[in-house]
């Protein structure tokens, strides 16, 4: 079994707000990041798949593919997009680094030609990041 | 499960030397470590905590919680410190990056789980970074 980690990167804004707290709650707990109008960051995702070494190629699957995987299912939905305006799935989920995460995890999970998606790892700057493995 | 990593930055100042050891032994075992007047270093130190998300916040961990716990227990502690001399845990305990490793687990262990709430996050993991080239990590056993 071998892993692959193939990083791509997106830059987004958003901003974390939650309708059913107070203004005083929605501040305490979300600090600077409650800001309505959005504030951005670049983010760095890697994508691990877990597969067999196909013995006629050498590889676990094509780097191209995966590539344009990643750009047709994440790329195209999240970069230089507000989140929270923009990407249907965050219309009423806030979105932290760990709802991005998962969400990510759940558009590429069905997709991958051969392999099985291992880990999702996101990171927000490089002092924060988020790993989700699927449950 | 989702895991959340936040890394941290401290210097401080440590001198390897054990009493159980010879001087000979400390010279061969810690080397340039072992050096009488100390020396220092800048730690990376990644606390990694583990739970469900908190559907009301979408989060594992409030991270101010999580910041202001490390930064009280860990950084305050350390930050700027001759580990050997200002911290009473290393008077008699040799503060390799291994045992300062276990040393962080220790200290945030039950500060991030008593005091978060009806939250379910608990400490997974500590990494630190000595230098670029050496790093430990720790998950409680």
């Amino acid at each position: 079994m071998v892993y692959l980690t193939r990083r791509a990167e997106f830059s987004a804004s958003h901003y974390y707000h939650n309708p059913e707290m107070t203004p005083e709650e929605n501040r305490r707990i979300f600090g600077k990041c409650n800001n309505p109008h959005g504030h951005g960051h670049n983010y760095t995702l890697d994508v691990t798949v877990v597969g067999e070494v196909d013995p006629r190629t050498g590889v676990v699957l094509d780097l191209k593919d995966l590539k344009k995987l990643l750009e047709a299912e994440v790329l195209r939905l999240m970069d230089h997009r507000f989140l929270n305006k923009e990407v249907p799935a965050f219309a009423r989920k806030i979105p932290t680094t760990e709802n991005i995460a998962i969400e990510i995890w759940k558009l590429l999970e069905s997709k991958l030609p051969v392999g099985k998606l291992h880990r999702i790892r996101l990171y927000e700057s490089p002092d924060l990041y988020v790993d989700y493995c699927g449950e | 499960m989702v895991y959340l990593t936040r890394r941290y930055r401290f210097a401080a100042a440590h001198r390897l030397h054990s009493d159980a050891l010879s001087e000979e032994e400390n010279q061969t075992v810690y080397g340039k470590c072992n050096n009488p007047y100390g020396h220092g270093h800048n730690y990376v130190l990644e606390v990694t905590v583990a739970g469900s998300i908190d559907p009301a916040t979408g989060m594992v961990m409030e991270l101010g919680f999580l910041d202001g716990t490390v930064e009280k227990e860990v950084l305050e502690r350390f930050d700027h410190k001759h580990l050997n001399l200002d911290v009473e845990t290393f008077r008699n305990l040799v503060p390799t990056t291994e045992n300062l490793c276990i040393e962080i687990y220790k200290l945030l262990r039950t500060k991030l789980e008593a005091s978060n709430g009806a939250l379910s996050a608990r400490l997974e993991r500590i990494r630190l970074e000595e230098t670029n080239s050496n790093f430990f990590e720790y998950e409680g056993q």
